[in-house]
């Protein structure tokens, strides 16, 4: 069932339980109280099911099916094969891109915000804002987050640091005629006093910032910022380092 | 003269149905007529006259040469006409302007008109009519949500990123993160940003100030909870009061903070409203190598008096008997209210300095900005 689960429309967000997996019962302890049909469920799942019933009976088993692989999944996608395989979808931007302008289309990773099936729906996050947003399309946005956990896309990160995107200091600022509005910009100043102060917490852990380029940009253009900001203000919406044409 | 075509419906609706033109609004003819509103766009669009009466479903006018040739048009004697481009100043204006109007030219007239409707819709949205035609699609949920989950459905407003055209497409503006996003749909992806203008998203949230950026409408949380269960027990990966800067404030909290509510400024922000990643439970720390670093990007002080700048400055000056710099008074620009409340403590020099710009009452902020006076 594996193969034609993932292959199904609504479905992209999933890779494909290996067989041995699935077949291990260690991997699936507990689970059999999660599921209604247990057992059948499971046949249905690893291609052995074989049970004559009616089309009501066969149609809640194939969701309890489709429960149970969503919780082996949130198991299998932290392993070593697991992780390996999001990582090939989340390459090819399988769970979609970020929506926030300024993340430039950073591929995104599902995720749960609770454990517990059943709890809340699946959500997209990334790595570049280390924030969450929700799926565009409404298949998607049925889908239980609980089939990919709360520490799966963290996991991730910490056994692929090199997957980890370049963080940007960057912003939207809003304007009005080319003014900065008060509000926000009152606010975003105070963010960045909050971001100055992390900056000086790992500093004197003696740990990178990751903003160490960007910050090194702004000092050798420093010099005729002036200029630039008298021509192109109005059009400049973006606060810290641009990119030079 | 009217339209021979006799179209029942105006070009300006018709391009205001077209697929991907559902963020426009449309322009009123009155404000089109008036030329003040029309200022500097003659040199910015070719084939501007033209473009102009595509616009307003105007028969271009016409002199009797023009009508004489019109008629031969209709003998289908195109074919001098066909290679005038190297040839242009051997035919009379007449003879070029209807050469403009031939089918072939008819594709350029219409991506002019698009391009000075765009321009003028810029500028008709910043207009009090404008603004408020937007206001009523933003009402009908026209523009969209927020994709951010802490947003929780939060209605979005179409924006530019630059007020030149061609240069970017149609952003999406969130009151209640303060942020932009690209429409999920990709049809938008082929609409200028700058039809929309840098402007517009602030100015519009500072007319309507009695909206309620963070209030939930019906089709907002249907939207944002996405089949989500009411029931949230259980581990949570929502922040919950760790640190003193998140505790809940003791502060009285002022009606009115840098000319915002409180409950409007960036609500989507701030404890409880931003994500923090865990595994099995346990945050992930700071000085992880792939830790978090871009919590600040989401923070709002609980005690929103932490903005109030000027009095800030002045709480931690006044103790040391210092007198506000001269450089750094322009580092605030007041609200109408601020600027009463702080009259007795501000020093005159400050107000003669705010005064002499004309803009004592802007809630705008003048800091690295060339000023307007
Ligand atoms: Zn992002
Ligand atoms: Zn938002």
């Amino acid at each position: 069932m594996g193969e034609q689960f993932i292959s199904s429309r609504g479905n992209e967000y999933f890779c494909e339980i290996d067989e041995e997996y699935l077949t291990d019962r260690f991997n699936l302890t507990g689970l059999n109280t999660e599921v209604q049909y247990y057992q059948y469920a499971l046949d249905l799942v690893t291609d052995v099911f074989d049970l004559e019933c009616d089309d009501d009976m066969r149609e809640q088993i194939e969701k309890s099916a489709r429960h149970l692989y969503g919780l082996v999944h949130a198991r299998y996608i932290v392993t070593t094969r697991g992780l390996a395989k999001m990582i090939e979808k989340f390459k090819q931007g399988a769970f979609g891109k970020c929506p926030r302008v300024i993340c430039e289309q950073q591929p995104l990773l599902p995720m749960g915000q609770h454990d517990t099936p059943n709890v809340s729906a699946v959500k997209l996050y990334c790595a570049k804002c280390e924030d969450i947003y929700n799926p565009k399309s409404s298949r998607h946005a049925a889908i239980d987050g609980a089939y990919f956990g709360t520490s799966f896309h963290n996991i991730l990160f910490q056994v692929y640091p090199a997957m980890m995107p370049q963080r940007t200091q960057r912003r939207y600022e809003p304007r009005i005629y080319g003014f900065r509005v008060h509000a926000a910009a009152a606010l975003m100043r105070w963010q960045d006093e909050r971001r100055e102060e992390m900056k000086e917490r790992l500093r004197s852990a003696r740990v990178e910032t990751g903003f160490e380029i960007e910050d090194a940009g702004d000092e050798d253009i420093e010099e005729d910022e002036d200029d630039v900001e008298g021509e192109d203000g109005i059009d400049d919406m973006f606060e810290g380092q641009m990119q030079r044409v | 003269m009217s339209s021979s075509s006799n179209a029942a419906e105006s070009w300006i609706s018709a391009f205001c149905s077209l697929v991907g033109h559902e963020y426009f609004a449309e322009v009123s003819e009155e404000f089109i007529e008036d030329d003040f509103n029309l200022t500097g766009l003659q040199s910015q669009v070719p084939m501007y006259k033209e473009a102009l009466e595509m616009i307003l479903d105007v028969e271009p006018e016409e002199d009797e040469d023009d009508e004489e040739e019109e008629e031969e048009e209709d003998d289908d004697d195109d074919a001098v006409l066909g290679d005038a481009n190297g040839t242009g100043d051997r035919f009379t204006r007449a003879a070029m302007r209807r050469q403009m109007r031939m089918a072939s030219d008819l594709s350029v007239i219409e991506s002019s008109a698009e391009l000075l409707y765009g321009l003028i819709h810029q500028r008709y949205i910043t207009s009090r009519p404008g603004i408020q035609q937007m206001a009523e699609k933003y009402e009908l949920c026209n523009f969209g949500l927020c994709p951010r989950v802490f947003c929780n459905g939060c209605r979005v407003l179409p924006v530019g990123c630059s007020d030149t055209p061609g240069q970017e497409t149609v952003k999406l503006f969130c009151p209640s993160c303060l942020d932009v996003y690209t429409p999920p749909n990709s049809r938008f992806q082929s609409v200028d940003g700058a039809f929309f203008g840098t402007t517009f998203g602030c100015l519009f949230f500072m007319t309507f100030t009695e909206l309620d950026v963070g209030a939930r409408t019906a089709d907002s949380a249907a939207g944002a909870t996405n089949g989500d269960k009411p029931r949230q027990q259980g581990p949570s990966t929502t922040t919950t009061l760790p640190s003193p800067l998140q505790g809940p404030s003791t502060t009285p909290q002022p009606a009115v903070i840098n000319g915002v509510t409180p409950s409007n400024l960036a609500p989507g922000l701030g404890p409880g409203n931003f994500y923090e990643p865990r595994i099995y439970g346990f945050r992930v720390s700071e000085r992880a190598k792939s830790g978090p670093r871009m919590k600040w990007l989401r923070m709002r002080p609980t005690d929103v008096n932490e903005l109030d700048e000027c009095r800030r400055y002045y709480e931690e000056h006044e103790e040391d008997g210092l007198e506000v710099p001269v450089e750094d008074q322009n580092m605030v620009d007041m609200t109408v209210e601020q600027t009463v409340e702080r009259r007795k403590k501000a020093p005159i020099r400050r107000r003669r300095a705010n005064t002499a710009n004309g803009r004592t009452a802007s809630p705008m902020d003048t800091n690295g900005v060339v000023d307007g006076g």
